[in-house]
């Protein structure tokens, strides 16, 4: 099956990429696995109960939770990315649409993202360079869409000193390209 | 000559001696220097031409506020026009030039302006240049052109890099003086996140140049002291060489930060400059106040300057600006000047104090400042031998930020200056001298009690340091009543009073008439030393009041910024972020020729060995499609996944077409139109599922249609249950098209897919390879037997790998949009060219697909009269009677014979390909009335490209009319 296509990363190599640029380190993420959640029309309490059963978090406005299997963030009224770990959730969107029912709305988002995280023992430096997210002023699971380089991504804050940006793929070279002039200037 | 001008005292480091050339000619002075204090230092005056009479000029502030002293920085990708050398940070190396003159700066050719005067008096050209008509735009504007204007551009490409960022704070403080700083501290040590902005790259405003007294403390050391505090302040940040620009809506501050301006290159990677976007909750501007000075004859010459200026020079930089200085003065503050100076050891020849009856009248000296002469109260008339002049007319409050919502400053007698009025941005709150509080002390508490206020502390605050409260006394004397030589008020634009009163003269009476008629206010420094006396002599002649004749708006930027700094990183092969397809590694690889769609780089055509000309591959990989099987990357396509119980409803409402009758595992070639009946988008839409949909876009619509169909869930049907996401780059996807498209994707896919298992227009999912999962369609833009195939994105590039290796036996090449198009074409299918924004499905020979049955976004407005005509435009096909004749897109159509005028026009070319299988040019086109019009002949002409070429009206279906092969 898949062994037989060699897979690409969405920077264009055979592994996925670290590069450190000062005291920041940008690391391809290669391992997680990406779907969307969306409620359907008034059910959501019937996906709050089967969320809870699949071990889904369902997380406020702005905010990630972490989980087991699945860690979640919020990204529009009734909707969340999950993110699992690809190689036992490679088919993501099915498990999901297995435990949720027709409560939800899942779609495949895995390889419609390129997946950073991101380093340093402080980003905002970083960050405040790029984006208009308040870093250092937002707590850890702080996560929003936000636009970096005329690019629509995703921040989480995990920490003062770590964040996972989802990028459009396409565009992976462009994004690492503006964070790593963005580190240079900033540190 | 080496700093003949420096005196004792001082914030520069003497330890230290930089070297640089003003013209060419080597200087030195020290750190803590400007470009102007370290001229002035070294006895250096002269340092620009005016505007337009090429006066003599050296600076008349010491601060962003200059009007004269504009020079050149540096050479080169870096030299930069205009700069102030009064702000300009001394470093080693510093290659200055004058600018606005010709040969020298000495003698400069284009003074003879100045003894022409009479002839350039404001307004001349607007009288003078109106005849003949045809010369304006070649003669007379080019001349006034290379004489006017101020520095010029290099024309070599700028190789510094500029930053864009975003801040965020619970109080912006703008200006670090007194009131600034205070206001910072109680903000600070209160722990609220505080950025305090200066442009100077010493914080400590006027305390820097002053020697008044801080709670004990010189006034510098105070400062210094509060600044060493906040900077050990984790929720403090201190930004000098920082200049806020502009107050925009929400609390959202401009700022530029001058990060390598002090260096004589960046360090690499770091930016010269970063434009900031601020997001405050709160913001103080502790701006400060503007020495203005007193209009009288000759009141230019270099060595005339602002008292305090002058001061600041002798206190902050250790520079006299003369051997024997005089102070003009209406207020107190000048009389400040003359105490610091003698203090100083400089001979200070005479203090003429306005509120006396005396008055500076005229002076004399052509490259600088040699005498004045004084009339006193009692009328006598003396000549006092000075080289340089203090002028204080009083202080004007820095209202510019305040006023960017268009906020009018009230006036305040008092000081005699305009003051913030009340309506300023929300949540921007004005302190000391800015808000009229000119004495040190007042600023002190009117920063801490703005910080407080803001912010709503309710804490301890830190006690007020002791600190000088003098009244402001002052008699306001705007220009001196002599003579009728000129008394310039807006030194950059070479203004004076006569120009004021011509603007009366002649009724351009209200402000903002007398600006665009005098110039008075524009340009680099905006009026900030000119605007208030200018206005002051309009009331005057007017007999109104200041606050009636009222001021003009203020403007960001507060201080000109580098088109650089607003440009950011976005430049070059920068200047936007591009997009790259899972089969571009494995495109660059054969070389081939990508074109931009978007941020897209799509293959354009892939050049095989010995293909010299572009058409050769276009003609080849087109032939070999059509011959066997050609394979095109479509990633590009925008898909957009659709879920819901309403999902099909949905597409009703927002197709002119049908869907939710559509089988599950079918698609529909659907269109789109606009809320006016015109066609917005069309593509391809599966049903995956009962209540799942994927639609594709087109390229270019691919994030409107999203927007617009959010838009039409969120807002017009709130109440469907429909969920949307877009997947355009969750999938690779590839079209495989020609007689032998099934052969080959059947040594991939591991499912039945043979025309009884999976026929036209079939859509499902399958799996490739042995299990990976996969999406196929069975769609068609080229006319040949064809899919779509998709994968995960990350499988990309290898499944294009893989199909071309697997179907080597059917010899498949790859295509590019270029050979898509011609495709397309040759099939009659719409694309960009057809889908222009003003034609509907009828026009497109597509009208039977606007069902009546169901309403939907654009089906009504689409039957309007005037859309529906029958001989309105329809699709046709065109081809070249002669087939070597040429036809170009844009063409219009005329009948043969008939004149090339707008009315014999019956529409135009919409697209244009060679095709290789008609052998020669064909087009699409909107012909009126053009159903009616296959199989006659008509004209394509093109003015603007010269071709006027006999062409058939053809069907636009050049290929395969039947569709026979798609469905083989």
């Amino acid at each position: 099956m898949a062994e037989m296509l060699k897979a690409m990363t969405a920077l264009g190599a055979n592994e996925p990429v670290s590069v450190t640029v000062g005291p920041v380190t940008v690391t391809e993420r290669f391992d997680v696995a990406l779907a969307s959640v969306a409620a359907r029309r008034g059910r959501m309490a019937e996906l709050g109960a089967a969320a809870k059963v699949a071990g889904l978090p369902l997380p406020g406005p702005a905010r990630f939770l972490a989980g087991t299997p699945y860690s979640t963030y919020w990204v529009a009224p009734e909707m969340w990315f999950v993110e699992a770990d690809l190689a036992s959730h490679e088919m993501i969107a099915t498990t999901l649409k297995d435990a949720l029912g027709d409560a939800a709305s899942v779609t495949e988002q895995t390889d419609a993202w390129v997946c950073l995280d991101l380093a340093a023992p402080d980003l905002a430096p970083l960050l405040e360079r790029l984006c208009n997210v308040d870093f250092s002023g937002v707590p850890d699971g702080h996560a929003t869409r936000t636009m970096l380089e005329h690019l629509g991504c995703y921040l989480i804050k995990h920490g003062p000193g770590a964040a996972r940006l989802y990028g459009p793929r396409s565009s992976a070279k462009s994004l690492l390209h503006a964070l790593e002039v963005a580190a240079m200037s900033a540190f | 000559m080496t700093q003949s001008h420096r005196i004792a005292g001082g914030q520069i480091d003497r330890s230290k001696t930089l070297r640089f050339t003003f013209d060419g000619i080597p200087y030195q002075g020290h750190p803590g220097d400007t470009l102007a204090s370290a001229l002035l230092a070294n006895g250096v005056r002269l340092m620009g031409r005016s505007f337009k009479y090429h006066r003599p000029r050296g600076p008349l502030s010491a601060g962003s506020e200059e009007p004269n002293a504009l020079v050149e920085l540096r050479t080169g990708g870096r030299q930069e026009p205009n700069t102030r050398a009064t702000v300009a940070e001394l470093f080693d190396g510093l290659e200055a030039n004058s600018q606005n003159r010709w040969p020298s700066l000495r003698f400069d050719a284009l003074s003879i302006n100045d003894r022409l005067n009479t002839f350039f008096a404001a307004g001349f050209y607007y009288k003078t240049f109106m005849w003949p008509k045809a010369f304006w735009e070649k003669v007379y504007e080019p001349i006034i052109r290379r004489a006017a204007g101020l520095g010029s551009v290099s024309r070599e490409e700028d190789p510094d890099a500029y930053d864009k960022g975003f801040l965020h704070c619970d109080l912006l403080v703008i200006g670090a003086g007194p009131a600034g700083l205070m206001a910072a501290l109680t903000a600070g040590r209160a722990g609220k996140r505080v950025i305090l902005a200066d442009e100077d790259f010493a914080l400590g405003g006027r305390l820097n140049a002053e020697t008044l007294t801080v709670g004990g403390a010189a006034g510098g050391d105070w400062a210094a002291g509060v600044v060493a505090e906040l900077a050990t302040l984790a929720n403090v940040r201190l930004m000098a060489r920082t200049t806020v620009i502009g107050a925009f809506d929400h609390g959202i501050y401009g700022a530029v930060e001058r990060v390598s301006d002090h260096l004589a290159v960046p360090v690499i990677g770091k930016p010269r400059q970063v434009l900031w976007r601020i997001y405050s909750k709160r913001a103080i501007l502790a701006a400060g106040a503007i020495e203005r000075p007193i209009a009288f004859e000759n009141n230019d010459r270099p060595g005339i300057m602002l008292a305090g200026a002058l001061r600041a020079y002798a206190n902050r930089w250790g520079v006299k600006a003369g051997e024997r200085v005089a102070v003009f003065t209406n207020n107190d503050d000048g009389l400040r000047t003359a105490a610091d100076l003698k203090s100083k050891g400089v001979e200070v020849a005479a203090v003429i104090d306005g509120r006396d009856g005396a008055e500076v009248i005229d002076t004399s000296g052509r490259l600088g400042l040699k005498s004045i002469r004084v009339r006193h109260s009692n009328g006598r008339i003396e000549d006092i031998r000075v080289d340089a002049l203090g002028v204080s007319g009083g202080w004007n409050p820095n209202v510019n930020i305040h006023s960017h919502h268009r906020s009018r400053p009230v006036w305040d007698a008092a000081i005699a200056g305009f003051v913030p009025g009340n309506d300023g941005p929300p949540g921007l709150v004005v302190a000391g001298a800015a808000a009229g509080f000119l004495s040190t002390h007042g600023a002190l508490r009117t920063g801490r009690d703005a910080a407080i206020a803001a912010l709503g502390l309710t804490g301890a605050a830190p006690d007020l340091p002791e600190a000088e409260d003098a009244p402001v006394c002052i008699t306001p004397l705007w220009h001196v009543n002599h003579g009728k030589g000129r008394a310039w008020i807006d030194q950059q634009n070479d203004v004076t009073v006569k120009d004021v009163k011509l603007a009366k003269q002649e009724n351009f009476t209200s402000v903002e008439h007398m600006k665009r008629y005098t110039t008075l206010g524009m340009a680099t420094d905006q009026g900030k030393t000119g605007n208030v006396i200018g206005l002051a002599v309009m009331a005057e002649l007017t007999g109104r009041s200041i606050p009636e004749t009222g001021t003009t708006i203020y403007r960001p930027p507060y201080t000109p910024v580098a088109m650089g700094a607003l440009a950011g990183r976005s430049r070059g092969k920068d200047f936007k972020p591009y997009r790259l397809t899972p089969s571009h590694h494995w495109a660059t690889e054969q070389g081939a020729v990508f074109v931009e769609v978007g941020n897209w780089l799509r293959t354009q055509w892939v050049p095989k060995a010995g293909e010299t000309e572009w058409r050769q591959s276009v003609d080849r990989e087109v032939l070999a499609t059509r011959k066997s099987v050609g394979i095109c990357d479509v990633t590009t396509l925008g898909k957009i996944d659709i879920q819901g119980t309403d999902a099909g409803a949905f597409l009703d409402r927002v197709y002119a077409n049908t869907f939710s009758t559509l089988a599950v595992g079918k698609c529909r070639y659907g269109l789109m139109l606009r809320e006016d009946g015109i066609v917005y988008d069309d593509g391809t839409t599966a049903r995956m599922g009962e209540h799942e949909y994927v639609m594709t876009t087109t390229t270019a619509n691919a994030v409107t249609v999203f927007r617009h169909l959010e838009f039409c869930r969120q807002c017009l049907w709130p109440d469907m249950d429909v969920q949307l996401i877009s997947t355009t780059e969750a999938w690779a996807q590839f079209s495989v098209a020609g007689p032998n498209a099934r052969k080959l994707l059947e040594k991939l896919v591991d499912q039945d897919i043979s025309d009884a298992a999976f026929p036209y227009m079939g859509a499902g999912n399958v799996t490739v390879c042995g299990g990976l999962r996969a999406r196929l369609f069975r769609i068609s833009f080229s006319g040949e037997l064809a899919y779509e195939i998709a994968v995960p994105t990350r499988y990309g590039d290898a499944l294009l790998r893989e199909m071309l290796a697997r179907g080597a036996e059917y010899e498949p090449i790859v295509y590019g949009t270029e050979a898509l198009g011609v495709m397309r074409i040759e099939k009659g299918h719409v694309a960009g060219g057809e889908l222009n924004g003003q034609s509907t499905a009828l026009h497109m020979g597509l009208g039977k697909m606007v069902s009546k049955k169901k309403d939907s976004i654009g089906m009504v407005l689409s039957q309007r009269e005037g859309l529906a005509d029958p001989d309105g435009y329809r699709l046709v096909g065109v081809k070249p009677v002669d087939p070597n004749g040429r036809l170009t897109a844009g063409s219009h159509f005329l009948a043969i014979g008939a004149a090339p005028v707008a009315a014999n026009d019956g529409g135009w070319l919409t697209s244009k390909v060679y095709s290789p299988h008609i052998g020669c040019d064909i087009a699409l086109g909107y012909l009126k009335g053009g159903n009616a019009k296959i199989g006659s002949r008509m004209r394509a002409v093109n003015l603007v490209g010269g071709t006027d070429t006999e062409v058939e009206i053809v069907s636009p279906h050049f290929f395969d009319p039947d569709g026979e092969r798609l469905r083989g």
